[in-house]
């Protein structure tokens, strides 16, 4: 994480890729206890990515990262099941054992992200589809849509914030 | 969609530098500060004989109170807008104006008479400060309420209540320039009420604006 702030979008990559299949455990774990499905844990942890990376300044680094990576998870897991109006009991209580869990790998995908990025405005749209599903750069996009790389960073930015707290007010 | 898509969109947005949350508090508190700092100049303006009061042992404890509590104060919102702290922990060093406070009520309560008490508690003009202490703290509130949505609060009213906390305390500061009251009886009994109501404002406005 700490290279990732710098700037190293390569090590935030590995990060992200080797957080998800955690993520995955520790929510897969808990909804299945509320009879929730392995798709509704996928958006879960599709919406815990988002928080992490937009409440990244929220970690310290001279603190520990495990604790900061639960705290955020287990608040969008939290959140979640309160919005699927489930009594929510969270038997999972320390980070040892979010981190000692099984991880588990993609075997579905999340409805959530889809369904709220066909919400954002045109343009902003266009780009979080082009970068996310197509998988294409800044630079391409830039260049397919006619802006500069800067102005597509920008709009991006802006979606996924707006995307981060989308998960809030929609009904999932 | 599938994780690994959202994640490289996170990944192509993730060289964003972004602030650290107390870089963004000095900010906010600058701002806040500056406005309630224009609005006090404006208004009411340091006492004429300053000079004088601070040669006093209770308008120095007045000061040193408020100063205390507003570090105290922004000490624990810092902590408390993020997700993993110890509510607790981060909590704690409010005891420490506290302490203050009853040092100097204790230490006014030796060394005057019983029948000055009364005076001294209800000062010459309670009700100003009140006002003034309230009215000073709306724009570093706001500024600070602002800031912290860029938090991760485990308690987003525990963090309104700090930041309610730290813009009383910052008024509170400003406010003890002018006022003439320096009892350490005037301070408990109308400076820690007009405190205490933002925090709970604080916590009341956190509790909707700050979740995540």
């Amino acid at each position: 994480m700490r290279a990732a702030i710098r700037g190293d979008s390569g090590a935030y990559h590995r990060l992200l890729r080797e957080l998800a299949p955690v993520l995955r455990g520790m929510a897969g774990r808990s909804l299945a206890r509320h009879k929730l499905g392995g798709d509704d844990a996928e958006d879960v942890v599709q919406e815990t990515l988002l928080a992490l990376h937009c409440k990244r300044h929220t970690w310290d680094d001279r603190q520990p990262f495990g604790p900061w990576v639960y705290a955020i998870a287990r608040n969008k897991l939290i959140d979640n099941l309160r919005r699927r109006g489930r009594h929510i009991h969270l038997a999972i209580d320390d980070v040892a054992e979010l981190l000692a869990g099984e991880e588990r790998p993609a075997e579905f995908n999340g409805a959530d992200a889809e369904r709220l990025i066909a919400r954002l405005k045109g343009r902003e749209r266009e780009i979080v589809v082009a970068i996310s599903i197509e998988g294409a750069s800044a630079r391409e996009v830039a260049q397919r849509l006619g802006m500069t790389e800067g102005a597509v960073r920008v709009a991006l930015h802006r979606a996924l914030r707006s995307l981060a707290k989308a998960y809030q007010a929609g009904p999932p | 969609m599938k994780t690994d898509q959202i994640i490289n969109a996170i990944v192509t947005d993730g060289t964003v530098r972004t602030l650290s949350i107390p870089a963004r508090l000095a900010v906010a508190l600058a701002i806040g500060g500056g406005v309630a700092g224009a609005l006090f100049a404006a208004g009411l303006g340091v006492r004429p004989d300053i000079a004088g009061a601070l040669q006093t042992w209770r308008f120095d404890a007045k000061l040193a109170i408020t100063l205390v509590g507003l570090g105290a104060a922004l000490w624990s919102t810092a902590q408390l807008a993020r997700p993993e702290v110890d509510q607790r922990k981060a909590l704690a060093p409010l005891l420490l104006p506290a302490a203050l406070l009853g040092l100097a009520v204790a230490s006014e309560l030796v060394s005057s008479p019983a029948d000055a008490w009364t005076a001294r508690a209800v000062g010459t003009n309670s009700r100003l400060c009140l006002a003034a202490i309230t009215l000073l703290s709306v724009a570093p509130l706001l500024s600070l309420l602002v800031t912290l949505r860029s938090g991760a609060p485990r308690s987003p009213a525990a963090a309104g209540a700090a930041a309610g906390l730290l813009a009383g305390s910052l008024a509170a500061t400003l406010y003890a320039l002018h006022c003439f009251d320096d009892s350490p009886l005037f301070v408990g009994l109308w400076y820690v009420p007009a405190i205490a109501l933002l925090a709970l404002t604080g916590a009341a406005a956190g509790s909707r604006a700050l979740r995540w």
